[in-house]
């Protein structure tokens, strides 16, 4: 720790592995981890499981990591980006289990970066462009809601490791859902220009509730936490307008590859940069 | 064996009073992250971490700040594993860390809620906290964001001395 400036202090050090949140080629986060698939287990099922909702969480991440300098206050863009770093944080265990368990023996970064757009299971309402900051809370309340209720059934999954990566997200997802509910009542009950813009943030997003509700029959918990919270704003339940096409299927909108773009463009630019 | 046993203590003591990176007038013992220090039968040293939040950037540099003391302090063979079952609750934060906690004016945390198996419950109106100022001690002070610096903290301002602090969260 010998120089001063913050981001030379933090690239110092490699050589006992101690690493910050930048690069790739991180040290595996189950590291340690009894690996071992219990018996009854199919592995492949399983891998494809952590796939989908490590998918849906790192694409959640990377749109909310978009508010950053841009959020309408610097309490809520930390909210958001918090938020967004709790989910990145769930999609890098999910991951590495995936890689234990598919017989690829990938690490997250193989999952992360070097995939394409139709490789990607998550639901396409995680992929959708950020919107205004309705949209962002009004998909939030959906999606974290949605992930609880399928977290909180996980946490009693045949594989252990499934299962504590579910519990530790289930205390997570309970903050998240508790923003996304009290801002959308704030904004539903608040002037006649956030309520209108609330009701225009369920519009968009109702065509893309039904991708959430295939695996676990968690729906009408889903459903009743939404009535809650309409009820309390003074909106009225999302219209669920089903859309062809599932991004479940790897089938997403034309706002995914950009993303990923972004997302993936220096790691393939320098395969194995660690910094 | 004597030897095994007190170089077991030896090696867990080391450990303990690794500082947390990102509160670090708390040592991991403090917080509640160093679950397991033992001695495998080839003398590696097996220290078990866990982490606060799935996405706690802090927790590679845990690791390898427990690695590094140990090895500095002779055991040549060190192992560190992650343990994320049961996962960490800050009512594993000791009484010593809640201390330090408030004398840097950081406000410790309550009780966590009790999980019971189940839907979880949203609660629209919470019922006000009390969260008294850890800087001046007035009762009166009210949250300004549920999300701080840290996953671990949101921040707080005291209504008397008008001064803001971070609060950390029950979990």
């Amino acid at each position: 720790m010998s120089d001063d400036h913050v981001y030379m202090t933090l690239a110092e050090g490699h050589e006992d592995d101690t690493r910050w949140a930048y690069g790739t080629g991180f040290e595996d986060p189950l590291h340690g981890v009894d690996t071992a698939v219990p018996d009854g287990v199919d592995a492949g099922e399983l891998a494809a499981l952590c796939v989908t909702l490590a998918d849906d969480a790192l694409v959640s991440a990377q749109r909310l990591a978009e508010w950053t300098t841009r959020a309408p206050e610097l309490e809520e863009e930390v909210a958001l980006a918090n938020i967004g770093l709790d989910l990145l944080g769930q999609a890098r265990l999910l991951y590495s289990r995936a890689g234990q368990t598919d017989g690829t023996g990938r690490d997250e970064d193989a999952y992360a970066y070097f995939r394409d757009a139709g490789d990607f299971r998550n639901v396409r309402l995680a992929e959708l462009p950020g919107g205004d900051f309705a949209f962002s809370i009004v998909r939030l309340l959906v999606f974290s809601s949605w992930r609880l209720a399928h977290f909180e059934r996980l946490t009693a999954h045949r594989d252990p490791v499934l299962a504590a990566i579910a519990a530790k997200g289930v205390k997570e997802l309970a903050y998240h859902r508790q923003y996304a509910a009290e801002w959308a009542v704030r904004l539903g009950d608040g002037t006649e220009e956030s309520h209108r813009r609330m009701r225009r943030a369920q519009e968009q997003v109702a065509p893309y509730l039904g991708e959430l509700f295939t695996a676990y029959d968690v729906r009408d918990e889903v459903v009743a936490v939404l009535r809650q919270v309409s009820e309390a704003a003074g909106l009225p339940m999302p219209v669920y307008r089903p859309l062809p096409g599932s991004g479940r299927a790897g089938e997403h909108t034309e706002h995914l590859a950009p993303l990923l773009a972004e997302l993936q463009g220096i790691a393939r630019a320098h395969p194995e940069a660690t910094w | 064996m004597v030897t095994t046993a007190l170089d077991t203590r030896r090696a867990r003591r080391i450990a303990e009073q690794v500082p947390d990176p990102e509160l670090p007038m708390l040592t991991l013992a403090d917080l509640g992250v160093l679950r397991e220090v033992s001695l495998a039968s080839d003398g590696t040293v097996v220290a078990s971490l866990t982490p606060t939040y799935s996405g706690c950037p802090a927790m590679a540099e845990m690791r390898a700040g427990v690695a590094a003391r140990l090895r500095e302090a002779g055991y040549a063979r060190v192992e560190i594993r992650t343990v994320l079952d049961p996962p960490w609750s800050s009512d594993w934060i000791t009484a010593d860390g809640r201390r330090k906690l408030a004398e840097h004016g950081i406000a410790p945390p309550g009780t966590a809620p009790a999980r019971a198996t189940g839907p979880v419950p949203l609660v629209l109106s919470p019922p006000r906290r009390s969260v008294p100022c850890p800087r001046c001690g007035h009762p009166d002070t009210e949250e300004t964001s549920r999300f701080g610096a840290t996953s671990c903290k949101s921040l707080w301002r005291c209504l008397g001395c008008r001064e803001p602090f971070e609060y950390v969260k029950e979990i």
